[in-house]
């Protein structure tokens, strides 16, 4: 399913995930993909582990470093990718990765493998709109949306940023790094309608975003909402259950009533 | 002597030199560098900064540093004459002040009162310290935990100067982890804080910034010789980790293709070992810190730890402007153990009283070799970065193990 069907397909919650793919283990991210793709949140974020995350605050740097000691690579990645649509999960899945993994694997030879696996889109926090033109119309030909970032701080770049945007605009909700926030500028919203104002496709918001609460704020001034931190937090607290047979049902049951919980809120998506 | 007018060539719009540069930071710091830059030009052609600059440069650092002919080394070497450009006797002991000085003014130029800086063995993070404590400005220095363990002096140097230290307990805990824990930083307080960053890497414009803060190394070298010599160096030897010493020492003879450029990195316990520094000779392009340049990285591009008994230059990247030139051919670059570090030390101390920093002895260790190819006619060129004081642990320690 490409991502603007999922935005608009009125069934699914107006979420998108982030995990950090191979935390704790390679099995335990596929069981989650599987959870949050019956949940039919609009997307996934797969975070690939990287050694300098440097838009990231503790919490995934931690979960970055845990994948890494897994030996977990991008080529990895996108075979877990490959496992996904092989056992059925039609949610759009959308690498988050730092540039240089990409540089290293090859910037064509990377998109090829990614159409191939199944992937929909990706995300890359340190290539900014400039570094990042000829990768994006590669990116377009092959098929695999480079999802653009705008933050509160990019005022008059946000129009030239959005205009030729695919699949969703990634919205940055706060100055800093990623991790679990208690308040948000009053600016926000603000720069949430001026981006939905430009952007020809939909619009999502992270960075700092743990409470339904916020979540059902943000949807008046966006599409939908990424999680990262908490979720991560949540499944390092379980990780020693979701890696025990015997006690990994229970666990699962419980991160997916964290996610019913997050958008528990929320008008359903198809009356928004 | 005078020193130069910093003006100096520039990198494209997008800040390539060549294929290397750019910006691949986060979105969030995009304006910020924009903004910067726009800062940066309107301060190079204003006077009066120039003018500010300049007089801090001589009144406060004493520029122009001495050009000493290094007499018994060059006699114990036997081959070319050997000058020592003594970047050791600027104020805080390395050339380091040279940026931060103009980096220090421009944020006052700009209006930001908070400095924020990172730092490996200590000398970037005294060198910033010191410039805030002279402009009234609030500092932060991001120095790795396992440095700041290493290095106690220099951290309270920091304090006494009235900076906050900032111990960073990510990933490796040195200097590449204390740069990405000032990025982060930066992005949480971009509106009111300046990232002085110390060496010529960084997402541009810092780059070409800093190198032409540091270019009056080279340019007073190449006058103070012509003065002295009535003729340019046959050899121009810097060592480089970041490469800010050696970029300011190189840029003034880029274009003077009779001066053979070297810039010599720290080869740790050896290039074919897993403990070294050597990131040009070793490494492959990457992006790291926002630039694209030559990195330490693994087949997957995860960026890889680097080692050298001298922390300046244990880092795994590498100037952008330093892989053009590698890649253009201008410039050889090369590599120095640290036993064969330890060595020059030890040979500078006793041939002419000068303890170097165990960075420049980098140099002085590849600069030695090239004297002894050479005839009393030719002459070769260091850049005596910086002065051991700071290294005299370091150095006893690597002694008694040679």
């Amino acid at each position: 399913m490409r991502i603007e069907a999922a935005f608009s397909s009125g069934d699914r919650l107006p979420l998108i995930p982030f995990i950090t793919a191979g935390d704790p283990s390679l099995e335990v991210t596929l069981d989650i993909i599987r959870l949050l793709d019956e949940e039919k949140v609009t997307a996934i974020e797969l975070g690939v582990p990287y050694s300098d995350p440097l838009a990231d605050g503790p919490v995934i740097q931690s979960a970055s470093e845990r994948a890494l000691s897994q030996g977990v690579t991008l080529t990895w990645v996108l075979e877990l990718v490959q496992t996904a649509r092989e056992i059925g999960v039609t949610t759009p899945l959308v690498l988050f990765s730092y540039y240089n993994p990409i540089l290293r694997f090859g910037e064509e030879y990377f998109l090829e493998r990614a159409r191939f696996s199944g992937l929909t889109g990706m995300i890359i926090p340190d290539l900014p709109w400039e570094e990042g033109r000829l990768f994006s119309s590669l990116a377009a030909k092959s098929g695999v949306d480079l999802i653009p970032l705008v933050a509160p701080t990019s005022r008059e770049r946000i129009r030239r940023i959005v205009s030729d945007a695919r699949g969703f605009v990634y919205c940055v909700s706060s100055l800093g790094t990623t991790g679990i926030r208690q308040h948000f500028s009053e600016g926000v919203d603000r720069f949430l309608d001026v981006v939905r104002e430009y952007s020809p496709v939909p619009t999502a918001v992270g960075f700092g975003i743990s409470r339904a609460e916020h979540v059902q704020h943000f949807l008046n001034h966006a599409d939908a909402v990424v999680v990262g931190s908490v979720l991560i937090r949540l499944i390092e607290a379980k990780k020693d259950r979701l890696q025990d047979s015997n006690r990994k049902g229970q666990a699962l049951a419980e991160i997916r009533e964290f996610i019913r919980d997050l958008t528990a809120l929320t008008v359903p998506f198809h009356e928004g | 002597m005078t020193v130069k007018s910093i003006e100096s060539r520039s990198a494209d719009p997008l800040g390539r030199f060549g294929n290397f540069g750019g910006r691949f930071v986060p979105e969030t710091l995009m304006t910020a560098l924009a903004e910067l830059e726009t800062g940066y030009r309107s301060a190079l052609a204003d006077a009066k900064f120039q003018e500010e600059l300049k007089g801090l440069l001589k009144e406060y650092s004493g520029r122009p540093t001495p050009l000493t002919l290094a007499q018994g080394l060059t006699e114990l070497t036997g081959g070319a004459r050997i000058y020592l450009k003594r970047e050791d006797l600027n104020h805080t002991g390395a050339h380091k002040i040279n940026n931060t000085l103009g980096q220090g003014l421009l944020a006052k130029r700009m209006g930001k009162r908070k400095l924020i800086a990172e730092t490996g063995a200590g000398q970037h993070g005294v060198a910033s310290a010191t410039v805030a404590a002279l402009l009234g400005m609030e500092c932060k220095v991001f120095m790795g935990e396992e440095d700041v363990r290493r290095q106690q002096l220099n951290v309270f140097r920091m304090e006494l100067l009235g900076a906050k230290v900032i111990p960073v307990t990510s990933g490796t805990r040195t200097l590449k982890d204390a740069t990405n824990e000032a990025i982060r930083h930066w992005v949480s307080h971009v509106e009111d804080t300046f990232y002085l960053i110390g060496s010529v890497v960084g997402p541009h414009p810092y780059p070409e910034m800093v190198r032409n803060f540091q270019r009056v190394i080279g340019d007073e070298t190449r006058s103070q010789i012509l003065e002295r010599e009535g003729r340019l160096p046959d050899e121009v030897v810097a060592c480089v980790g970041g490469g800010s010493n050696a970029i300011g020492m190189f840029t003034a003879f880029l274009e003077d293709p009779s001066v053979r450029l070297h810039g010599v990195e720290a080869a740790g316990e050896g290039v074919t070992t897993d403990h070294h520094a050597a990131t040009l000779t070793m490494g492959s392009p990457g992006v790291i810190h926002g630039s694209l340049t030559y990195v330490l990285q693994d087949e997957h591009g995860q960026i890889l730890p680097a080692h050298s008994i001298s922390a300046g230059l244990d880092y795994p990247g590498v100037g952008p402007e330093h892989a053009y030139l590698k890649e253009k051919g201008r410039v050889r670059y090369t590599t120095a153990e640290d036993g064969e570090a330890l060595e020059a030390v030890r040979l500078l101390c006793r041939t002419e009283g000068i303890l170097p920093a165990l960075e420049s002895a980098h140099g002085v260790a590849e600069a030695i070799k090239l004297a002894k190819k050479g005839n009393p006619d030719s002459i070769v060129v260091i850049c005596l970065s910086g002065r051991g004081d700071k290294d005299v642990d370091s150095i006893r320690q690597g002694l008694e193990g040679l």
